[in-house]
């Protein structure tokens, strides 16, 4: 379903177009970074019961297509801001399985040589500039990283990743004032899943949805399914292309099932606060699969997609070997990193 | 160039040089571009250098400080401006949790070149939301640097270092040092990192922050007519700290008194006095005296916040005891008195 609005226009939205991609190239592409966000997760459900990763992990299953749908209609190294349950995010603009696993082993090969963990990876020669466990705390900084294109008169377009439950939070509405009133070029990207923790939207929001509580701001509104990555891509093109027809904020809401419990490997639907989907409506929920059966539809063979997912498996199985093998920061990286030691400007 | 200026107008210069010299300078927060520019500080920068590099924002000091923080991974250099520091205590997750943290958490692959100037300490009235200077919380983060000018000279070319500095920096300002004139050489530069011996003597060394300076130069001054000299440090950078240049005067006079703008229960005399008792054990004569607000709340009519305050009396009173002297006869001494200068409203 899609559902778009603004304040400013009356008219109906325009249709999706239908080609998401340019050729078979771009397609199994989109594919890989799909798949390689699913096969990461599940290859740390697999190994964190040994107590290695010693970090912990809010996993995205489910999640995959926001960041990666949203990511590959930005322009490469788009300036990204995200949350702690960025695996999905760093995956998607990075690909690099490599740094991601050192930096969940605490290794010195890191993102983050082993300070950051799983939910302060950051990417800043890829554009993803920070990630942040404290909720809604990126979105601020993503508001002037838009600033500073506009201060240069750059076009860029950045992207601001965060929960259904940033929206409570000041900060979030203190940055889009900021951010509408400076009619700045930023996609504020809302991933709800409807839980903050373990707390649904009903126990959390005054108000009937984020897209209509957002609404008597200057910015260009969409929302839609999350789960669907063909949806996720198109809705992001639209929302792209009214900023820059009417240059304002764009807030795209999109909608998606957390597989699995808050923080941690498990999946929780025993635990009381949430029922179990019927199996039907969890496969309607889960990107990786839906995106297969589109593929699937379009006429690709499954042996395509099975030789897609031993590239993938391969890749991660290195990267985590590698990662085991690598050393721990040495000491002396206890004090390092605190200042930078150059001699600026001004 | 050598020139005699007031506080204020030397942050003003420092902020104009500054701006001239780097495109990727600007000047932001609330009240900046009105008509009383903070005291003067930001007097026709606006004019010079357009409303893109010196603007008003809305009153969401989070937001704003996280955009300074977005702005300055971005590579640019903010200077975020705060009439008093207390509202700096709605912005303190982007201080505590961001902008201190990014750099490390990144394993130092960025950097958040930013200054934040907030106006501290007595005015005319203050109470006690509107007078706090906050030094040794802001100090107590790691990755923070803080700085606190007490001169002209020291505001030009402390403004300027931190300014051209590639960490974060906390600047400041006491409201009655505004006033204050001397000489401004523009071509002299103040490290961060140094401390500033602003009297030599003898007897006992006083360290003193911001505008506690002002007070202990005038009980040096009245003390000197009994032969006691003092040596007053000006401790112009909390963060990073010169602890040399500390040790070496306690070791030369035996004594040691630090005179703190700010409350002494967990404070940053406590940091001082135990660094001097560490480090001076054996060439204490008496052990380290702290002088600094009274443990309340401050007090807005006149009477209580004379007590409130430490001053040139208590500097002169706390000396007399260190050394075993008998209280001299003060009356007909006179001291600072701001209301004899100012008539409010703020």
């Amino acid at each position: 379903m899609l559902q778009t609005a603004s304040n400013r226009s009356s008219r109906k939205s325009s249709p999706i177009v239908a080609a998401p991609w340019r050729d078979r190239a771009e397609a199994l592409g989109l594919y890989r970074k799909l798949l390689l966000v699913r096969r990461a997760e599940e290859k740390i459900r697999e190994e964190y019961g040994k107590d290695e990763m010693k970090t912990p992990v809010h996993l995205g299953i489910g999640q995959e297509a926001i960041p990666v749908g949203v990511c590959h209609v930005l322009p490469p190294a788009s300036k990204t801001f995200g949350t702690y349950r960025n695996h999905a995010l760093y995956l998607a603009v990075t690909q690099d399985t490599d740094r991601f696993f050192g930096e969940l082993y605490g290794k010195v090969t890191g993102a983050g040589k082993g300070k950051a963990g799983s939910m302060h990876l950051a990417a800043p020669e890829h554009g993803l500039l920070a990630t942040s466990a404290v909720v809604a705390s990126t979105i601020p900084l993503a508001v002037g990283a838009a600033l500073a294109a506009q201060y240069r008169g750059a076009q860029d377009v950045v992207a601001s990743f965060f929960g259904d439950g940033a929206v409570e939070e000041g900060v979030f509405w203190e940055s889009l004032n900021f951010a509408c009133l400076r009619r700045l070029r930023i996609l504020l990207v809302c991933e709800d899943n409807g839980l903050a923790i373990h707390a649904p939207a009903s126990q959390r929001q005054g108000f009937r949805s984020i897209p209509e509580a957002v609404q008597g701001f200057q910015c260009h509104v969409a929302s839609g399914d999350g789960s669907d990555l063909l949806e996720v891509m198109a809705l992001t093109r639209h929302v792209i292309a009214r900023m820059a027809e009417d240059p304002k904020p764009g807030v795209l809401h999109l909608t998606y099932c957390r597989f699995l419990e808050h923080v941690g490997p498990r999946e929780d639907f025993d635990a009381g606060y949430r029922p179990r989907p019927n199996d039907a409506a969890l496969a309607q929920r889960d990107p990786v699969g839906r995106f297969e059966s589109a593929l699937a539809g379009l006429g690709w063979t499954s042996q395509e997609l099975a030789e897609v997912r031993r590239s993938v498996d391969e890749q991660i199985a290195r990267s985590v070997q590698a990662a085991r093998e690598a050393p721990f920061a040495p000491p002396a990286e206890l004090l390092t990193d605190v200042f930078s030691e150059t001699p600026g400007g001004a | 160039m050598k020139r005699t200026l007031s506080f204020g107008r030397a942050l003003n210069l420092a902020l104009e040089h500054a701006l001239e010299r780097d495109p990727n300078v600007f000047v932001f927060g609330l009240d900046v571009p009105d008509h009383k520019r903070i005291y003067g500080s930001t007097t026709g920068l606006v004019e010079r250098f357009g409303a893109e590099r010196c603007f008003g924002t809305p009153l969401s000091e989070e937001a704003m400080t996280g955009v300074a923080v977005g702005a300055a991974l971005s590579g640019l250099r903010p200077v975020h401006v705060h009439i008093r520091t207390d509202f700096l205590l709605l912005a303190m997750n982007q201080v505590a949790n961001m902008m201190s943290n990014l750099r490390y958490m990144s394993g130092g692959r960025v950097q958040v070149p930013l200054v934040i100037r907030a106006v501290i300490g007595r005015g005319w009235g203050q109470s006690a939301q509107h007078s706090k200077s906050l030094h040794g919380v802001f100090a107590h983060f790691p990755g923070l640097k803080v700085v606190l000018p007490s001169s002209p000279q020291d505001a030009y070319s402390l403004l300027r270092a931190s300014i051209q500095d590639d960490n974060p920096v906390v600047f400041l300002e006491h409201r009655w040092l505004y006033d204050v004139e001397g000489e401004v050489d523009d071509a002299h530069e103040a490290p961060l990192g140094s401390c500033h011996v602003r009297r030599r003597g003898t007897s006992l060394t006083v360290l003193c922050t911001s505008w506690m300076n002002v007070e202990a130069m005038k009980a040096a001054e009245v003390l000197a007519t009994r032969g006691v000299e003092l040596e007053v440090v000006d401790i112009r950078t909390v963060a990073p700290l010169d602890e040399a240049t500390i040790i070496e005067s306690v070791r030369k006079t035996g004594y040691c008194l630090v005179a703190d703008y700010d409350w002494a229960f967990c404070g940053f005399s406590a940091e001082l006095a135990a660094l001097v008792s560490h480090r001076c054990h054996g060439v204490l004569t008496q052990p380290v005296e702290r002088l600094g607000f009274a443990h309340v709340p401050c007090p807005t009519t006149r009477p209580l916040e004379n007590l409130f305050y430490p001053s040139a009396l208590t500097i002169i009173r706390t000396v007399e005891r260190m050394l075993g002297l008998p209280e001299a006869d003060l009356n007909g001494e006179s001291f600072y008195s701001h209301e004899q200068r100012f008539k409010g409203p703020f």
